[in-house]
C-alpha cells in the first residue's frame, strides 16, 4: 500500500548487545535482538515471534508498560480513536490477511470499550488477539482506579482468555492466546496483563507460540462417515452445497470450487461465506436467509442433500428450523465438533478442517450426481426471482446501482467493509463477489460502526492494488465516525460511501412491516453533512444527489490517494427485499411488503 | 415501498412435505422422535487453576443448561480437578452440553458416565434434639453418623446416593428438620474403567446420539 504512512512507532537501534542470545546453546529462538528483562519486553517479544506487523489499540495507564517496549518495536502501531474501532480494525485485519489481528487496550474503560469488537469477532469465527493493562495484581479485587474484572467481563465472548499472574510466563501466554486465535476454529482471545507483572524483571524469553496440549483439532473426518456422505451425494438428485464463512477462514475455497464445478452442484453462500465461490459462475446461487436471493432460498428449500461446509447454521440463515431444508438429508462439515447438530441435525456429520474434509470427498465421490433437471429449475429460479430494480432517472438515487456502479468501476479484488442496516444487506446483494477474503462486515453480533474501523484494519493488511471500499448508513457510520481521524492521519487510500437515507433504515423498515409504521426513534432528522464533516477530519468529501453526479463522484473518490467519504443520499423510502421474516419459511420469502 | 422483484407469490410456490421439529430433528410421521430430558451426570477432567469453574458455571448460564448440581475437587493430579455435573436435558442438549465442555481450553476430558457409575452425594442434616434417641435409630437405620449434637440440636452426616439422602431427609423431618446442605453427587467409573480418560477431545466426538436411557442406578 503506497499510501500508507510511515510507522507511527519510533525504531531504536537494538543491535549492541546482540551476542547473549546467539552464544546460548540453550535459546530456543534465533533472535539478534537484546534479552528480555521486563514482563513487557517479554510480551512484545511474544508478538514478534508471532510475527505481528500491525497492532491497534489505545494508550493508557495500564497497558503503558506494554506500549513503552512497543515504541522500540518493528510492531507497527495504529493509535485508532476508541478502543472499539481497536477491536474492529484488528478484526478486519484477521479476516483479510487470515491470522490473528492485535489489539491493545488499558485497564478498566480500555478493556470494556473492546469488549463489542471482541464479542462481533467471537461471533463470526474471526482471529484476533486482545491485551488489555490491568491495574497491579495486589490492588486487583479492590476496585482500584480504572480497574474492571476483565477476564470476567469477556469470558463468555472469547475463545479462551488468560489473566497473566508471572513475568516469566507472560510472554508464554500471549503467545500461546495468539497461537489459539488462529488454530481450529478461530476466534478471539484475551491476556490480562496486571502492571506489575509486565514491570515485573525477568531474563524468560517467550517460547514460540504454540496452542495448550489440552487444545486439539481434528483435521480429517471419520472415513466411513465421508464413504457414507460420498455415495448420498453420487445419489443426490437435487444436491446443493452451502458454503460459510469456515470456508474461507480455512482456505478451502479451491477445494470447494473444484468440486462443486467438477460435480457440477449449485453453490449457495452464507453472509460470511461471500466470495467463496464467485458469483458471477453459473452454479452460484449467490446468498441464502433473510434477505438472500430468492432463487437461493428456493435452492435450499427443494434440495434433497445438503452439502453444509463451514456454517453453523445460524437462525439468519436458517429462519424456522422446521421449514429449513425439509426435505434435505444434511452433510456437516465442521471444525467445531459442538456445532454439529447444534441447530440442524446432521445425518452425516463430518468434524475437520474444510480443506481436508472436502478433498476426503472429492477423492471419494466417483459419480457426478444425475441432476440436470436440477441444475435447470436452479436457473428458472434465477430467472423467476431476479434481483432487478427500477431506478427511475427523476427519483431520488436508488442505493443498489451505487453498490453496483462502484462494483464496477473497482477490480474483482477490491475488498468490501460495511457497517451494519440495510446498506449492509444491499452490498451483499448487489456486489458480485468472487474472491475469498473481500467481504469484511458484522454478521453474527450486527455491530453498526463495524465499518470505517474495519476499513482501517482491513487497509493495512490489503495488497497495495486492492481498493478498499467501505458501505456505510448514517446512523452506523456516526456510530464510529471518530476513526476518520485515523485514516487521514494514517493517510489510508480507502473510500466510504455513505447510504445516507436519514434513518436507522432496517429498522424503519421492520417498524413499517411489523409496527404498524410508527417509526420510533429510527427518524434521523438532523445527519449531519457527511462530506463536510470528511473535510474537517482532512478526508475528502464528496456528495451525491442524483443520477448525473454518480459515475463522476464515484471515479473522483477512487482516485483520490486518501481517505475520502461520499454522502450518497439515497431514496429513504427503498427497502430490502426479498426478506423472510424472522422464524419464517425461506421458501416463503417476501418480494415486497405486501407479501410479508 | 418499492419492491420490485418478480417472482411467483408465496403462496403459489410449491412447498416441501418433509419436516424437521423445532429441534431441528427430521421429523419421521411414522416414528416421531421424541426428547424427553433425563437426568444424567457428565465427569469432566480439567486443569486445576483458577477460574475453570466459573468458564464451566459460565458455559451452562449462558446457553441456558438445566442443571442439577456441580461438585469439584482435586484429583490424584495435583494439576489437575474433577467437576461432577447432573444435567437433566433431551438428548440433543446433553450432547451439546458435552461439546460445548469440551470447546473450553482449559478443559481436558468429557464423558457422560454409565448409569451403573458409583455416585456418592454428602448431605449434613440438623434437626431438632427433643428425641436424641429416636434420631439417632434413624441416623442408623440409613448409616449416617452423628458429628455435632447441642441441647437444642443434633447435627448428622450422611454419604449416598440422592435417593437415598432424599428418603433419610424425609424420615429426619418428623424431628423438625432446622437446615441442611449437600454437596450434590460425585462419581466415577466402576471397576476398571477410567471415570474421564486424559484422551483428546477431539477423539470423543461421537456420530451417534446417546442411545441410553436409564436415569438412575441406585449403587446402595
Amino acid at each position: 500500500m503506497s499510501e500508507r504512512a510511515a510507522p507511527v512507532t519510533h525504531h531504536e537501534a537494538q543491535d549492541s548487545e546482540s551476542t547473549d542470545a546467539d552464544s546460548s546453546p540453550d535459546a530456543e529462538l534465533e533472535t539478534d535482538a537484546t534479552p528480555v528483562t521486563t514482563g513487557a519486553e517479554s510480551v512484545v517479544r511474544a508478538l514478534e515471534n508471532a510475527g505481528v506487523e500491525y497492532a491497534f489499540g489505545v494508550q493508557g495507564g495500564a497497558i503503558m508498560p506494554v506500549y513503552h517496549v512497543l515504541y522500540g518495536s518493528e510492531i507497527t502501531h495504529v493509535t485508532m480513536a476508541h478502543e472499539q474501532g481497536a477491536a474492529h480494525a484488528a478484526d478486519a485485519y484477521g479476516i483479510v490477511a487470515g491470522e490473528p489481528g492485535v489489539c491493545l487496550a488499558t485497564s478498566g474503560p480500555g478493556a470494556t470499550n473492546l469488549v463489542t469488537g471482541i464479542a462481533d469477532a467471537d461471533m463470526d469465527s474471526d482471529p484476533m488477539l486482545a491485551l488489555t493493562g490491568q491495574v497491579p495484581t495486589e490492588f486487583v479485587g479492590n476496585d482500584a482506579f480504572q480497574e474492571t474484572d476483565t477476564t470476567g467481563v469477556t469470558k463468555p465472548v472469547t475463545k479462551d482468555n488468560t489473566f497473566s499472574t508471572d513475568a516469566d510466563a507472560v510472554g508464554d501466554d500471549v503467545g500461546e492466546a495468539f497461537a489459539l486465535a488462529g488454530t481450529g476454529r478461530p476466534g478471539p482471545t484475551l491476556v490480562d496483563l496486571p502492571k506489575d507483572v509486565t514491570n515485573g524483571e525477568t531474563d524468560r524469553e517467550p517460547s514460540e507460540p504454540r496452542t495448550p496440549d489440552t487444545y486439539e483439532v481434528q483435521e480429517a473426518a471419520d472415513p466411513e462417515i465421508v464413504r457414507a456422505a460420498a455415495r448420498r451425494i453420487e445419489e443426490a438428485k437435487k444436491p446443493v452445497m452451502l458454503v460459510g464463512g469456515g470456508v474461507i477462514k480455512g482456505d478451502a475455497t479451491e477445494e470447494v470450487r473444484e468440486f462443486a464445478i467438477e460435480h457440477e452442484i449449485p453453490v449457495v453462500t452464507t453472509m460470511p461465506g461471500l466470495g467463496a465461490f464467485p458469483e458471477d459462475h453459473e452454479l452460484s446461487m449467490e446468498m441464502a436467509g433473510m434477505h438472500g436471493t430468492g432463487y437461493a432460498n428456493m435452492a435450499i428449500t427443494h434440495c434433497d442433500t445438503l452439502i453444509g461446509v463451514g456454517t453453523r447454521f445460524d437462525d439468519r440463515l436458517t429462519g424456522g428450523i422446521e421449514t429449513f431444508a425439509p426435505e434435505a438429508e444434511v452433510i456437516h462439515v465442521d471444525i467445531d465438533p459442538a456445532e454439529i447438530s447444534k441447530n440442524i441435525h446432521a445425518e452425516y456429520p463430518l468434524v475437520g478442517d474444510a480443506a481436508t474434509v472436502v478433498s476426503q470427498l472429492a477423492e471419494e465421490v466417483d459419480s457426478s450426481p444425475q441432476a440436470t433437471k436440477w441444475r435447470a429449475q436452479c436457473q428458472q429460479w434465477k430467472s423467476d426471482y431476479s434481483m432487478a430494480y427500477e431506478a427511475p432517472e427523476d427519483e431520488p438515487v436508488k442505493p443498489q446501482f451505487v453498490v453496483e456502479a462502484i462494483d464496477e468501476a473497482t477490480s474483482d479484488r477490491a475488498i468490501v467493509t460495511t457497517g451494519v442496516g440495510q446498506h449492509q444487506m444491499w452490498a451483499c446483494q448487489y456486489w458480485t463477489f468472487t474472491e475469498p477474503r473481500t467481504w469484511v462486515s458484522s454478521h453474527g453480533l450486527g455491530a453498526m460502526g463495524y465499518g470505517l474501523p474495519a476499513a482501517i484494519g482491513a487497509r493495512l493488511a490489503a495488497d497495495d492494488d486492492q481498493e478498499v471500499i467501505c458501505f456505510d448508513g448514517d446512523g452506523s457510520f456516526l456510530m464510529t465516525i471518530q476513526e476518520l481521524a485515523v485514516a487521514v492521519r494514517e493517510n489510508m487510500d480507502i473510500t466510504v460511501a455513505v447510504l445516507n437515507n436519514e434513518y436507522i433504515g432496517m429498522v424503519r423498515q421492520w417498524q413499517d412491516a411489523f409496527f404498524e409504521g410508527r417509526h420510533a426513534a429510527s427518524e434521523y432528522g438532523w445527519c449531519p453533512e457527511f462530506d463536510k464533516l470528511a473535510e474537517a477530519f482532512g478526508a475528502r468529501g464528496f456528495r451525491i444527489d442524483d443520477y448525473d453526479d454518480v459515475a463522476e463522484t464515484i471515479e473522483a473518490a477512487l482516485a483520490y490517494d486518501g481517505p475520502s467519504v461520499i454522502d450518497v443520499h439515497i431514496d429513504p423510502r427503498e427497502d430490502v427485499y426479498p426478506m423472510v421474516p424472522s422464524g419464517g419459511d425461506n421458501g416463503q420469502f417476501a418480494l415486497t411488503e405486501d407479501q410479508l | 415501498m418499492t419492491g420490485e422483484l418478480e417472482g411467483p407469490a408465496p403462496e403459489e410456490r410449491p412447498t416441501p412435505e418433509g419436516k424437521r421439529n423445532s429441534q431441528g430433528i427430521r421429523v419421521d410421521p411414522e416414528v416421531e422422535a421424541e426428547h424427553e430430558p433425563r437426568r444424567t451426570v457428565i465427569s469432566a477432567l480439567v486443569e486445576h487453576e483458577p477460574g475453570v469453574l466459573s468458564d464451566v458455571s459460565g458455559l451452562f448460564s449462558r446457553r441456558q443448561f438445566n442443571i442439577e448440581s456441580l461438585t469439584v475437587g482435586p484429583t490424584e493430579d495435583e494439576e489437575r480437578a474433577r467437576m461432577t455435573i447432573v444435567v437433566e436435558e433431551p438428548d440433543p442438549g446433553i450432547e451439546q452440553v458435552e461439546k460445548q465442555l469440551r470447546k473450553l481450553v482449559p478443559v481436558i476430558s468429557v464423558r457422560e458416565l454409565p448409569s451403573d457409575a458409583m455416585r456418592r452425594e454428602l448431605a449434613l442434616i440438623k434437626v431438632n434434639a427433643t428425641r436424641p434417641d429416636q434420631v439417632a435409630a434413624v441416623a442408623d437405620m440409613y448409616g449416617a453418623k452423628s458429628v455435632d449434637a447441642s441441647p437444642e440440636t443434633a447435627t448428622v452426616e450422611i454419604t449416598g446416593s440422592r435417593q437415598k439422602i432424599d428418603a433419610a431427609i424425609e424420615s429426619f423431618s418428623q424431628f423438625g428438620i432446622r437446615e441442611i446442605s449437600r454437596t450434590g453427587p460425585t462419581a466415577l467409573a466402576r471397576g476398571t474403567e477410567d471415570t474421564a480418560a486424559g484422551a483428546p477431545a477431539a477423539e470423543q466426538t461421537s456420530r451417534q446420539q446417546p442411545t441410553q436411557t436409564q436415569t438412575t442406578s441406585d449403587d446402595d
